[in-house]
């Protein structure tokens, strides 16, 4: 037995390069369960975060009580993290899950009835609708939700309604990893696979805290390190990450600068005469752009603007510019940065300059945050067009249109589809007076919070959640609508490197609760949306029936899922997309021909300036003719609009921990995990401790131009000049709202968008801190994670975070052969055709 | 050769947008996408300005022609409120910096009758910023219209 809490990645299966990564297999079962008792396994994976781990649930007497990691699948080779082991079931299987409808009468919320809460949403749409049009409704979804849900959400919003204003939580976690693709190959779509780990030479982390964010992905790393040709490892970051410690090269650069030192790096490259001038002749545009831009920016002026040894920056780029096989990742630090898209797309560029795309051990991945945060980019229940659709391409509307026989006219395509920052404006602005929010919880999770409080407060404006719990934001709904949860549903959903797999349904939801597909569905019956022929637009009656429909969407697009069943999907491995008759048993990786999707007639987007996100248009995108080839796009670099200055002389920024998963909704019910990250903290660096006079655990207040936060302090490794706060901690177990010591990360962020992506910018804003309080302890952070302790010279040591009795799982190697693709996936015969 | 009326004209139009810029930055501060890239194209502006310096001293600067107040665009003195204020607005930057794209235009066709390449080096640079700028205009614009003008209370 290992304690998952105290060993977060689990004993170390080492491995050479080309090799195939061992089996490990990951298993809990609850106190007193043995796994002769288990009646039956049910196939899933895991939704605490983007790496989509397959996984068997143990089920006994209509319970689950258990969970282990599928040795055959692609994606963990039998492993689990800690979040899945001790917080997937945990955090579903909760005595404070809601069971009934609630509606507000007089004020308070109220159980009632189906029929009562349904009626009641559906009339305010219905009089909206007559009275004031579609643009008067918006929706608010996830990154956790089922394939099969958001696509219902989209043809509602889009072909029911007809309304631009559909976005999800995505948009603060993965919009500008979609963003940079489509902006350097023409479309959405993961080039590179989880395998290119198993290859590579070298590892570039960009802003990508993989250990703590996807802790089985960084198993697979940390097993390539302990094995005897390791990949040298770079790491872009400002806290001391196990990353970083890992490192060859760490940059720890201010918030705020990353486009500084991705230009410096292609610069480099460039300069050095490393890149490889037949793949960029052959398959790329626009170098003599992209070199103009980098021009002024050596590794002594990146080295100025990051506070980073230029030296470390050149060894970085000798790293890029020399390796054999890489492998770039990127994350929040770069996406929830200031020019965000800018920053993503020069990682794409450095690999398009050195050829790097497209085989072994040579590959980008633009990660996601969430567990189906690409089903919702697929689906179009975000900021774009089903299957990867473009809203400028009249032909994609007409597509559409004749899929689910409406008029095109009611398709809104006039403007790109609202993004979320938008959505809320417009509620705040009460031109949006119908907001139905599912699965996401922005009164935690969004910017600025005293603002976004205030807009769900307001009388007018008529708030639909749908969740487990009820959570921060619930508490201000009018209609709360009781979701079935992960166990408790089936549905399918698409892991970071496009791997699909199916979860299905292992037990019943807890009393009234429904599916969100149900509740979608149900809707559109009482709405009477129709067709052309005047038959229902949807008439799927489960899951399956959705996956069909969507299959339908999807042929033909990059994201094909034409070839996937849910029979293929069950009993072997995750199928990756694209998977049709050309390649029907999926794809590892994309381009390995340099061919790219920007063809006009089939791009998902046209492009925009990354600087302002004016859109490029049809016309000039026709007219630079790239057929094929990808774009090398860029923008100037500026420096972040809000600077520390001598009111706010330090740097914010915020982020996760390990054992937490967003607001804590599901992962703050697990015992384990709560136990290992209980309460909120903030992180300073020794040196700015030691001259605010701050020791560990001293309360302090944190306060920007938006707010403040009133936490203990941990002393940590961070970059000097910068401050952290994990966004994990709002309120729902410590009375609904702020009280005297705000702890919500975000009471203190500001209201400020990528151009492109329209992320909002969560790493980067002013603040001052002082000592409220003396300690009474150590702070809340685990010591296993970045938030580690700095030795402080004659001060107790801060005590190990572990997870004792409650948290241990088995761990069973070299029983397995280790999965291959394509062998490890079920064959169209196996799987039988729909 | 008159070419420094054009060349005073552009120099005080770039003046004008920029702190139209500022205007609508400061005006529309709840629109932070407003608010943040109105200030970035006002310092781009001021760019464009100090780009011009050494080819109006070569030139000369002449702020005397014949019929200024009718050449020159006026900024803008106030910002307007709400929804349909934002878009007209939005919509007089537009028309600045039209007037400022089309006036590079008309110094652009001298520079190339004067062989002027220093000049010419100049117009390319602030001529693609200010095309960008207004395609920037328009697409704010494009997002706004139907909510301001359909929805909005």
């Amino acid at each position: 037995m290992v304690d998952r809490i105290a060993n977060i990645w689990g004993t170390r299966t080492a491995y050479a390069r080309d090799g195939l990564w061992p089996v490990r297999v990951d298993q809990v079962l609850d106190d007193g369960i043995a796994e002769g008792d288990v009646d039956r396994w049910v196939q899933s994976a895991c939704v605490l975060c983007s790496n989509g781990c397959a996984c068997d649930i143990a089920v006994k007497d209509g319970a689950m009580v258990g969970i282990r990691g599928r040795a055959q699948d692609l994606v963990n080779h039998g492993r689990l993290g800690p979040k899945g082991l001790f917080g997937s079931r945990q955090g579903v299987s909760h005595k404070d899950r809601l069971t009934s409808p609630l509606v507000r009468e007089n004020g308070q919320l109220v159980e009632c009835d189906w029929d009562t809460a349904m009626r009641r949403i559906v009339d305010r749409s219905r009089d909206l609708l007559a009275e004031r049009g579609p643009l008067s409704h918006g929706f608010y979804t996830s990154g956790q939700l089922f394939l099969e849900e958001y696509y219902a959400l989209a043809v509602i919003g889009k072909a029911g309604i007809g309304t631009p204003h559909m976005d999800g939580n995505t948009r603060l976690c993965t919009a500008t990893a979609a963003a940079a693709m489509k902006e350097s190959f023409g479309a959405d779509g993961q080039p590179g696979s989880y395998t290119d780990i198993d290859s590579c030479d070298a590892l570039f982390l960009y802003g990508h805290n993989m250990a703590e964010t996807q802790t089985v992905l960084w198993s697979r790393v940390l097993d390539r390190i302990a094995g005897p040709d390791r990949p040298r490892i770079v790491c872009v970051d400002p806290r001391n990450t196990e990353v970083a410690r890992h490192a060859d090269v760490h940059l720890a650069i201010r918030p705020g600068t990353n486009l500084a030192l991705m230009h410096a790096l292609v610069r480099e490259v460039l300069a050095q005469g490393w890149d490889d001038a037949g793949y960029v002749r052959d398959h790329t545009l626009g170098l003599d752009a992209l070199r103009k831009v980098v021009e002024p920016w050596t590794a002594e002026a990146a080295a100025a603007v990051c506070g980073v040894p230029a030296s470390d920056i050149r060894d970085a780029a000798r790293i890029f510019g020399t390796s054999d096989r890489i492998v770039s990742t990127v994350l929040q630090g770069f996406y929830q940065s200031s020019q965000a898209t800018a920053a993503s797309c020069q990682v794409n560029n450095l690999h398009l300059l050195r050829g790097m795309l497209g085989a072994p051990g040579r590959g980008v991945l633009q990660m996601n945050g969430q567990p189906t945060a690409q089903n919702n980019r697929e689906c179009g229940a975000d900021g774009d067009l089903p299957g990867f659709r473009n809203w400028e391409n009249p032909d994609h509307i007409q597509e559409l249109a004749r899929l689910w026989n409406v008029d095109p006219m009611t398709i809104p395509h006039w403007a790109p589809p609202t993004h979320a920052m938008q959505i809320f404006r417009y509620a705040e602005q009460g031109s949006i007076d119908f907001l139905w929010i599912s699965a996401t919880n922005p009164a935690v999770s969004m910017p600025e919070l005293p603002r976004i409080r205030d807009i769900l407060a307001k009388p007018d404006l008529f708030l639909v959640v749908q969740d487990l719990y009820l959570t921060e934001t619930a508490q201000y709904a009018d209609v709360v609508l009781p979701a079935a949860g992960w166990g408790e549903k089936t549905g399918t959903f698409t892991n970071v490197n496009r791997i699909v797999h199916l979860s299905d349904q292992a037990v019943d939801p807890p009393g009234q609760a429904r599916s969100d597909l149900d509740i979608f569905l149900d809707y559109a019956r009482r709405m009477d949306f129709t067709t052309l022929n005047g038959g229902p637009l949807l008439d799927w009656t489960g899951p399956e029936d959705a996956f069909e429909a969507w299959k339908d969407c999807s042929r033909g697009r990059p994201c094909d899922y034409t070839g996937i069943t849910y029979g293929r999907l069950r009993g072997g491995s995750g199928i990756p997309w694209p998977c049709n008759e050309d390649h029907p048993n999926g794809t590892d990786r994309l381009y390995r021909d340099g061919v790219f999707p920007t063809d006009p007639d089939y791009c998902e987007s046209y492009g925009h300036d990354l600087l302002t996100g004016a859109t490029v248009g049809a016309q000039a995108f026709r007219a630079q003719d790239a057929g094929g080839r990808a774009l090398f796009k860029t923008a100037p670099f500026h420096p972040p609009h809000e600077e520390p200055d001598e009111d706010y002389p330090l740097r914010y920024t915020t982020g996760r921990t390990v054992y937490h998963f967003h607001t804590r909704t599901k992962t703050g019910r697990s015992r384990p995990l709560s136990d290992a990250a209980p309460r909120a903290w903030v992180e300073l660096a020794r040196e700015d401790a030691d001259r605010l006079g701050i020791s560990e655990g001293d309360l302090v207040r944190v306060t920007s131009r938006r707010g403040r936060i009133e936490v203990p302090a941990r002393v940590s490794g961070i970059a000097p000049g910068t401050v952290f706060a994990p966004f994990h901690y709002g309120y729902w177990d410590t009375g609904g709202r702020p009280g005297t010591h705000p702890t919500a990360a975000n009471e203190l962020t500001l209201t400020e968008w990528d151009p492109v992506s329209k992320q909002p910018m969560f790493k980067n804003a002013a603040v001052t801190v002082e000592k409220i309080g003396d300690a009474t302890g150590p702070a809340p952070a685990p010591t296993t994670t970045a938030s580690r302790p700095a030795a402080a010279p004659g001060t107790a040591p801060v005590p190990a975070t572990t997870g004792g009795d409650g948290a241990q799982a088995t761990e069973t190697t070299d029983t397995k052969p280790a999965p291959r693709f394509p062998d490890t996936i079920r064959n169209t015969t196996e799987g039988g055709r729909p | 050769m008159n070419l420094n009326i054009y060349l005073g004209m552009l120099r005080q139009a770039e003046n004008t947008l920029a702190d139209s810029f500022r205007q609508v930055a400061e005006g529309h501060g709840a629109e932070p996408d407003v608010h943040f890239l109105c200030r970035t194209l006002a310092a781009q502006c001021d760019g464009h300005g100090e780009l011009l310096g050494p080819v109006v001293q070569r030139y000369g600067e002449n702020s005397s022609d014949n019929e200024p107040e009718r050449l020159h665009a006026q900024g803008l003195a106030t910002t307007r409120n709400g929804p349909v204020g934002l878009l007209r607005d939005l919509q007089d930057l537009y028309l600045l910096a039209s007037f400022v794209d089309v006036t590079w235009t008309m110094v652009k066709q001298a520079g190339s009758a004067l062989r002027d390449n220093e000049l010419l080096a100049v117009v390319e640079k602030c001529d693609a910023e200010t095309a960008t700028q207004l395609r920037w205009l328009q697409t704010r614009m494009k997002q706004a219209a139907p909510q301001a003008l359909v929805a909005a209370r």
